[in-house]
C-alpha cells in the first residue's frame, strides 16, 4: 500500500527527519496563499502514487505566488502513468549541494531488511548499481536485535562518506530503519536526501509502502493520515466491478470468493487458487482466450458466496461464458463449488448448460459435484484432462458461440 | 529416505483446536506414518481432538511427554509469531507454518530466531510437506483417500510455492507414472523460512531421489537463487520447472494468487527467471503435462533406470 509523498512526509515529520515548510493544497488560491505564507521560491509538486512526475511536467518551480497559483492549474490536469492528481504540495525551495540516496526493504534472499545507501541520490538508483557500484551500499540488519545507529554509519561510511557529513547523515538514515520496522513497511526511501549548502541535510522526496497485511495493525496512524480502508494503493485504482467483489467477498468470512481483477476480455473466469489461478489465467491467453477477469477462490468458501461471484462475473456486460476451473482441490470442496456456481447462472438469467463453457475441477467431493453438473447438463472434465486443456476447450466454445 | 520427515517423526499440532487444525490433525492421523503425539491451544488442557492430547504450553507438552521432532503451527496470523518463538525456544528443530497473511516483518523475526537455534522453517502460507507412502506433516492432499488417489512413492522430488498445485503436479506425475520421494509446499510468501535452493542439499543426498521437478511464479529472487545453487554444484538431479502468472510481466505493481507474487522491478518477472533457469540448463515448461515428459527424457538420457 503506497503513501503519497506528503502523507510519507507528514509521517516523518512525527519521527523528527529534516523536513522543508510545506503545505497541501486543493485550489490555486491556497497554493497562492501556501507559497505567500512559506515565503520565497517554491516548488509546486501533484501528487500521485507512480514515479515520473518529473519527467511529464508534474513537477514546477515558482519565485512568487502568483507563479505558484498558475502552477497549480498547470500540473493539477496532468496525467501520469494513467493516474490523475490527488492534491498538489507547495514546498520551500533548497539551495542543494549535493543528493543522497537512502532506501529500506525487504531482502527476501538474505531473509533480512537491508539498507541501500548510495551519495549519488536524485538519479534512477538501478543506473547507480550498474555503473558506478562503489557509490552503493548494501547494509542488512537484524529484524529481531534492537537496530542501533551503528547500522546507518557503515552504510554510509561504505561509500566513502566521513567527517560532518557522516555525523550528520547517521541519525537522518537511522530514523529511517526504525520508521522501516515500527511500521511493517515494505519500502521506507528517502530520495534525494539532500546536503544544503550551508551543511545541513534535508529530506526532498520520500516513498513509503505499507504491508496489507500489516493495515490493521496500524489502523490509527493510517486513520489520522486520513488514508481510507478501502483504498487499495496498488499500480491502479480499483474499478467499480473488483470493488463490489470485495464487498461481496466480504459478506461471508468463509473461504475466499470475490477477490477480482477486471480485464477487458469476454470469457468470464471463476479460478481458484493462488497458483491455479495464475496458472490458468496463462493458459487461457495461450489458447487465444481473452479474460474478462481474474479471480481467486479458495478455503471452500460457501455456495452462497460462490454464487454471489458467478452472478457478478454474469452481470459484466460482454461475458456470456463463465469458465469453472481449478487445480486438484483437497480442502475446497467440489459439490459445493458445482451448487454455487449453478445457483449464480440460475440468478443471473441464464442457462448453467449454456453460460459455463467448462467445468474442471477435480478432488474432494468430486463425484457429488459431477452428478450435480450432469443434473444440469453442464459440461465438466476430471483431472485426466489438464488445465491447459480445459481452458483450451473453454476458448473453443466460445469460439462456437 | 524421504527428506525432513518420516514414520518415525514425532509431531505436534499448535492451535490443534481450531477448525482448521482439527481437520489436519484427521488427515494426518488418517494417512499414517509419523506420530501426532500431541497438541497446545492456550486455555484447553485435558481435552483431546481425536485422541491427541491438548496441553497449554508447548512446555507442558515436553514435560508429559518428552521432545517432538517437529511442530505444525495452525493458528490466527496475529499468534503465529509467538506460537513459532513458542516453538523454537523448546527446541522444536523443524516448524511447518500453514498460517498465511502474516507481516514479513514477523516472519523475517521467526527466520531469524530459528537460525539463532538450528531450526527449520517451511513456510508460512504452505501446505507442509509429504513423503508419498511414508508420512504427511500438513495439509498437502487434504483427506487420505484424496491424498492417496494424487501422490505416490516415486523419484520425484518437488517444491512448490503454491501448496495447491503441488498436489495438481504431483497427481500429474503420479497418472503419467512417477512417483514422488518428497513433496515441499514451501509457502507463497515474499519471505519463506526455506527456499528451493535451501532444500536442493537434502534432495541431492537422497539416494531416493532421482529428479527435481519445481513450481515457480513472478516475484522476488527465489528462483535466481536456485539457478546460482544449480550451477554451482553441478546437480546430478534432472531438474524441470513449472512458470505460472506469465500475464503478469505487463502488470508492474499488481498483486496476484500469493503475497510474494507481484513484479516491483525486472528481476521480478516471469520472463527474467525463465532466461535465468533456462541458463543454469533448467528445462522450463508452460503446461504442467511437459514435466513428466521431460523428467522422463532427461532420466533417459542419463541411463537412469526407474
Amino acid at each position: 500500500m503506497r503513501f503519497y509523498e506528503y502523507e510519507a512526509k507528514a509521517l516523518f515529520a512525527r519521527h523528527d527527519l529534516p523536513l522543508g515548510a510545506r503545505r497541501v493544497v486543493n485550489s490555486a488560491d491556497e497554493a497562492r496563499a501556501a507559497a505567500a505564507e512559506i515565503g520565497g521560491p517554491v516548488v509546486v509538486k501533484s501528487q500521485v502514487l507512480s514515479g515520473g512526475r518529473m519527467k511529464a511536467g508534474a513537477v514546477r518551480f515558482a519565485d512568487t505566488p502568483d507563479e505558484a497559483a498558475a502552477h497549480y492549474q498547470a500540473v493539477l490536469p496532468i496525467i501520469v502513468n494513467g493516474e490523475r492528481a490527488r492534491a498538489v504540495l507547495i514546498e520551500a525551495q533548497s539551495r542543494v549541494a549535493q543528493e543522497y540516496f537512502a532506501s529500506v526493504t525487504w531482502d527476501g534472499r538474505a531473509k533480512r531488511p537491508v539498507l541501500l545507501f548510495s551519495d549519488m541520490g536524485g538519479i534512477d538508483i538501478e543506473e547507480v548499481a550498474a555503473s558506478h557500484p562503489e557509490h552503493l551500499s548494501r547494509t542488512h540488519f537484524s529484524s529481531l536485535l534492537p537496530v542501533t545507529e551503528r547500522v546507518a554509519k557503515e552504510g554510509i561510511a561504505a561509500v566513502g562518506v566521513s567527517g560532518a557529513a557522516l555525523n550528520r547523515l547517521t541519525p537522518i538514515v537511522h530514523r529511517l530503519l526504525l520508521i522501516f520496522l515500527r511500521y511493517d513497511l515494505t519500502l521506507a526511501e528517502i530520495n534525494p536526501l539532500a546536503r544544503l549548502e550551508d551543511g545541513r541535510f534535508i529530506v526532498l522526496d520520500g516513498h513509503l509502502d505499507m504491508e496489507a497485511e500489516a493495515r490493521s495493525e496500524h489502523a490509527a496512524l493510517l486513520d489520522e493520515l486520513g488514508i481510507d480502508s478501502s483504498e487499495t494503493r496498488l499500480a491502479r485504482p480499483p474499478t467499480a466491478f473488483e470493488i463490489e467483489g470485495a464487498r461481496r467477498n466480504a459478506i461471508d468470512h468463509r473461504g475466499v470468493a470475490g477477490n477480482v481483477v477486471e480485464f477487458d476480455g469476454d470469457l468470464g473466469l471463476v479460478i481458484g487458487a493462488g497458483g491455479g489461478s495464475l496458472t490458468l489465467f496463462d493458459a487461457i491467453r495461450r489458447q487465444g482466450g481473452r479474460p474478462a477477469n481474474y479471480c481467486e477462490i479458495g478455503g471452500n468458501p460457501s455456495v452462497a458466496k460462490t454464487a454471489n461471484l458467478t452472478e457478478l462475473i454474469l452481470s459484466k456486460p460482454g461475458v456470456e461464458k463463465i469458465a469453472v476451473m481449478m487445480n486438484v482441490v483437497s480442502n475446497t470442496r467440489v459439490d459445493i463449488v458445482a451448487r454455487g456456481v449453478i445457483k449464480g447462472c440460475l440468478r443471473a438469467g441464464v442457462n448453467p448448460s449454456e453460460a459455463i463453457a467448462v467445468f474442471r475441477i477435480p478432488g474432494s467431493w468430486e463425484g457429488e459435484g459431477f452428478k450435480i453438473l450432469e443434473h444440469y447438463g453442464v459440461a465438466y472434465c476430471d483431472r485426466s484432462v489438464s488445465m491447459f486443456d480445459a481452458a483450451g476447450r473453454a476458448v473453443a466454445k466460445l469460439g462456437a458461440g | 529416505m524421504p527428506i525432513l520427515i518420516s514414520r518415525d517423526t514425532t509431531c505436534i499440532v499448535q492451535g490443534i483446536t481450531g477448525r482448521e487444525a482439527v481437520n489436519l490433525t484427521r488427515e494426518n492421523l488418517n494417512y499414517g506414518g509419523l506420530k501426532i503425539t500431541g497438541g497446545v491451544t492456550p486455555g484447553r488442557f485435558g481435552r483431546d481432538v481425536y485422541g491427541v492430547p491438548v496441553y497449554d504450553c508447548v512446555r507442558d507438552l515436553i514435560r508429559a511427554q518428552g521432545q517432538p521432532d517437529a511442530s505444525i503451527v495452525s493458528v490466527p496470523p496475529r499468534f503465529t509469531r509467538d506460537a513459532v518463538f513458542e516453538a523454537l525456544e523448546n527446541g522444536i528443530r523443524l516448524v511447518v507454518v500453514v498460517t498465511e497473511n502474516i507481516p514479513r516483518r514477523q516472519v523475517a523475526q521467526m527466520v531469524e530466531l530459528a537460525g539463532l537455534r538450528g531450526a527449520r522453517i517451511i513456510g508460512p502460507n504452505c501446505l507442509g510437506v509429504i513423503s508419498p507412502g511414508e508420512a504427511k506433516l500438513g495439509g498437502l492432499g487434504g483427506p487420505a483417500e484424496n491424498t492417496r488417489q494424487a501422490y505416490m512413492p516415486g523419484p520425484v522430488g518437488l517444491m512448490s510455492r503454491s501448496g495447491g498445485m503441488t498436489t495438481e503436479i504431483a497427481s500429474t506425475l503420479t497418472a503419467s507414472g512417477l512417483g514422488q520421494s518428497t513433496c515441499v509446499s514451501i509457502g507463497g510468501d515474499a519471505i519463506v523460512g526455506t527456499t528451493y535452493a535451501e532444500l536442493m542439499p537434502l534432495f541431492e543426498a537422497d539416494p531416493a531421489t532421482k529428479a527435481i521437478a519445481i513450481y515457480t511464479e513472478p516475484g522476488g529472487r527465489m528462483e535466481a537463487e536456485f539457478s546460482e545453487w544449480v550451477r554451482a554444484n553441478n546437480t546430478r538431479l534432472p531438474v524441470v520447472a513449472f512458470m505460472a502468472g506469465r500475464f503478469m510481466d505487463e502488470m508492474k505493481g499488481m498483486r496476484f494468487g500469493h503475497a510474494g507474487t507481484i513484479v516491483e522491478g525486472k528481476e521480478d518477472s516471469s520472463a527474467e527467471k525463465i532466461a535465468r533457469m533456462e541458463d543454469a540448463g533448467i528445462s522450463v515448461v508452460e503446461r504442467i503435462e511437459e514435466i513428466p515428459v521431460l523428467l522422463r527424457r532427461q532420466l533417459a538420457e542419463q541411463g537412469v533406470a526407474l
